[in-house]
């Protein structure tokens, strides 16, 4: 298949439908709360869904700056001319189909443009190319943040500015929220980590247990904030916590956390070229 | 809470008046998009004395930058209206009566509601796709060399709000 119609149906994909896991999540939110106003704010986000989907409309106006992910396999050259066919596909599709040119340079307001190429590639033991799309809101992604902490913090003080992340997120980044969060590398890595954790299946618990029963108790301690959808309440302020570790330094444990509103929107898949 | 009330615009100093927060509201008829750059050049319109591209009196301003496929018009959420705290007060002046975003606002926000007589509506935030069933028809105004930033012209059915903070300043986040 052609790079470009691959790279322009994900972005239609990503934008418009979405993800099997997020919907399960929410849907299982939905079922379980019971306060009026939250029930009914998930069951509207759960309409959404379908009406974009059935009508190929953006799940969200806010079609986000729209992230690239290459993982490149061993089979896979990689070069100026591949990046900018991505990018160009990438470009059509967002003209195409009617998503938000919502991309600026500082200070320079007029003429927004589609694509900000913002690209993170890595090369893997594999086959194939294996592209993600991610359009990311900046709704949430306003509401990210970075702490450089001692190596000797405790977990406990780790927790803490995760939740306060979330508390200081509130009402307008759009709960119920999806959490990344980044421990180690450099300041920019943790902030990384923190994102990529978001593409992982959300769904569906990492296999490292202590990573786990950690991730678990950060979702009862934001849950018990009482933001909820929109703001109104309930019992649902996110729906997911997921950690990714890195080595790092002796001297620092840097920590990042990246925010997805409800509409977490990304697509994945290999290609072969 | 459950019980839904119609508004229409222009709005009705009486009919907002009565509105509480947490309420649902439907409401019918033109609103205006304005977000971050629009919101800015306003209000160096009002300040400036300069005559507006548009009568804002007694209209709602919906913190909002649409998606449009060609001509047609698309997913059209709320953005978050807090970034829009600052340039309030102009607005209220030239006699806007209801802003429609997502998210919490300022003490100097409901302070103002309450001194003008005006509402903070909030609606379904991320929620694009199922908010464009409501919008009828569209317009350009102005400003369009913002793209999705322009000053559109919505015309709008049973587009469904939550009040947010009432004309006595009330707020349904105050406990957040």
């Amino acid at each position: 298949m052609d790079i470009e119609k691959f790279v322009y149906e994900l972005a239609v994909r990503a934008n418009t439908i979405l993800r099997r896991d997020v919907l399960n999540l929410i849907n299982k939110a939905y079922l379980e709360e019971r306060k009026i106003q939250p029930k009914k704010t998930l069951k509207v986000i759960l309409d959404n869904a379908l009406c974009a989907y059935k009508n190929r409309i953006a799940l969200c106006q806010d079609t986000g700056l729209p992230l690239v992910f290459l993982e490149c396999g061993k089979d896979v050259k990689v070069d100026y001319i591949l990046i900018k066919r991505v990018s160009k596909a990438l470009e059509r599709a967002y003209r195409k189909e009617g998503f938000r040119a919502s991309t600026v340079t500082p200070f320079n307001f007029y003429k927004p443009r589609f694509n900000p190429d913002i690209f993170h590639i890595e090369f893997t033991n594999r086959y194939g190319l294996r592209i993600t799309i991610f359009p990311k809101g900046f709704g949430s992604e306003n509401k990210s943040a970075l702490k450089m902490f001692n190596p000797t913090v405790s977990q406990q003080e780790i927790s803490e500015f995760i939740v306060d992340a979330v508390r200081r997120a509130g009402p307008s980044a759009c709960p119920p929220f999806f959490i990344g969060v980044g421990i180690g590398g450099t300041a920019d890595y943790a902030l990384l980590l923190a994102k990529k954790a978001l593409l992982e299946r959300v769904d569906r618990d990492g296999r490292n247990e202590d990573i786990t029963r950690w991730e678990k108790d950060l979702l009862k301690r934001i849950n018990s904030l009482g933001i909820g959808p929109m703001g109104l309440g309930g019992n649902f302020t996110a729906l997911c916590v997921k950690i990714k570790l890195y080595p790092t330094h002796i001297a620092g444990l840097p920590v990042g956390v990246n925010i997805s509103c409800h509409s977490l929107r990304s697509a994945t898949a290999t290609i072969r070229i | 809470m459950g019980k839904l009330i119609k508004l229409k615009t222009p709005i009705e100093e009486e009919e907002i008046s009565k509105l509480r927060a947490g309420e649902e509201v439907l409401l019918e008829g033109l609103i205006f998009t304005a977000r971050d750059q629009a919101n800015k050049r306003l209000n160096e319109f009002i300040i400036a004395k300069k005559s507006l591209p548009v009568n804002l009196y007694r209209q709602v301003i919906y913190y909002c930058g649409p998606n449009f496929k060609g001509d047609k018009f698309g997913s059209c959420g709320p953005t978050t209206s807090s970034r829009m705290d600052d340039y309030l007060e102009p607005l209220l002046s030239v006699g806007v009566k209801g802003f429609i975003g997502k998210g919490n606002r300022s003490s100097l926000v409901r302070e103002l509601l309450r001194k003008y007589r005006g509402v903070y509506f909030l609606t379904y935030a991320g929620c694009g796709a199922y908010l464009w069933q409501f919008v009828k028809s569209y317009r350009k105004v102005a400003f369009l060399d913002l793209g999705s930033e322009a000053i559109f012209q919505l015309e709008v059915c049973n587009f469904p709000l939550i009040v947010g903070i009432d004309t006595k300043g009330e707020d349904i986040y105050k406990r957040i």
